[in-house]
């Protein structure tokens, strides 16, 4: 719970500070994800982060998303497959899905 | 995720109230669900106020279909705590060991020579009286409270305390014969046989355990079993009385 409420601590400043900010969240996971579900990514309208969804794999793709979001205000939902040889490259010896919630804090 | 509802996350985590936000994936609108009241736009969904209660218990945040509709459940519990009494040798190799299993530990004595923060460093120390120092603390359901000072005077009121309460856990350093008289003194103070038979005493697994260390590891495996059995119980299908 203290990692997933860090995350919301620094959310919650950035958009104190007047800045546009979305939450990404792992809301579902198949097989060995590097992540458990309620993992966290904050991402500010500068494209700056904090807390993981993967462990580095997705992160990339999650905040470009995390931008649109903030920017049209809609929610979305996002599949993602880890397939072994990313995980891998991230030094992760493990496969699995993921599902990501993005949405933008109002 | 609404900024109100951060604040009242971290509001509830201050506290130590268990919460769960359940987000409808389609519009992201939102419940904030506590074990005694539900707040916004979905809290009017009898449903989906059910299924949080429930992944709360459990302590699990998962994906759920209600009525059609996929809902997030985010469950935040606060973590497990470890109320040790009797800051005594024992307890010097309970608490680091307790705080690496990720308990939120704190030792209470009220006696100001054994309660210092030198002897626990990196952990609560509380120089009261055990009651009064649970009354501020308050007890729940994801706290286990050990009474180690071997002092009637000081662990009976923690154990009469913790009886009353909900604590997953209730542990007491003594003999059985210690243990035996002990229940005749809380008789008095009003404990039920039933209440009485909550309490772990003499306390630990029996892996014949003789140095503080060792004693220490087998009433942490105690409560690891304890709350391990009570997450399985709550997941066990529910047999319908016949």
């Amino acid at each position: 719970m203290s990692d997933a409420l860090d995350v919301l601590d620094q959310v919650g400043k950035w958009k104190a500070s007047g800045k546009g900010v979305a939450i990404a969240t792992v809301i579902t996971t198949w097989g060995s994800s590097p992540r458990p579900v309620g993992s966290q990514l904050g991402v500010d309208d500068s494209g700056a982060m904090v807390g993981s969804v993967s462990g580095g794999c997705i992160e990339g793709a999650v905040v470009q998303e995390a931008l649109a979001a903030i920017k049209d205000g809609k929610p979305r939902l996002l599949d993602f497959g880890v397939t072994d040889e990313q995980a891998w490259d991230v030094g992760l010896a493990c496969g699995g899905k993921v599902q990501v919630f993005v949405e933008k804090v109002n | 995720m609404k900024a109100e509802t951060i604040a009242a996350l971290q509001a509830a985590r201050s506290e130590r109230r268990a919460v769960v936000l359940a987000t409808r994936l389609s519009d992201a609108a939102e419940a904030l669900v506590y074990r005694d009241k539900a707040e916004g736009p979905l809290a009017g969904d009898a449903a989906v106020v059910a299924a949080a209660r429930r992944a709360m218990e459990v302590g699990r945040s998962e994906t759920v279909d209600v009525g059609g509709a996929k809902i997030f459940l985010n469950v935040y519990v606060p973590p497990a705590r470890l109320i040790v009494v009797g800051a005594v040798h024992i307890a010097q190799s309970l608490a680091p060991m307790a705080t690496m299993l990720d308990f939120d530990v704190t030792v209470v004595d009220p006696r100001g020579a054994w309660a210092t923060t030198n002897r626990f460093p990196g952990v609560k120390v509380v120089q009261e009286w055990a009651d009064e120092a649970f009354n501020k603390m308050g007890l729940d359901v994801s706290t286990a409270v050990v009474t180690l000072t071997h002092d009637p005077k000081l662990d009976d009121p923690a154990l009469e305390a913790a009886l009353r309460s909900d604590v997953f856990y209730v542990g007491a350093l003594g003999s059985k014969r210690t243990h035996a008289k002990r229940k005749d003194r809380l008789k008095e103070a009003g404990i039920t046989d039933e209440q009485f038979e909550r309490i772990h005493g003499p306390v630990g697994l029996n892996i014949g355990a003789k140095s503080p260390a060792e004693i220490a590891v087998s009433i942490l495996g105690q409560i690891i079993e304890a709350r391990a059995r009570r997450l399985e119980a709550l997941l066990a299908p529910k047999v319908a009385a016949a």
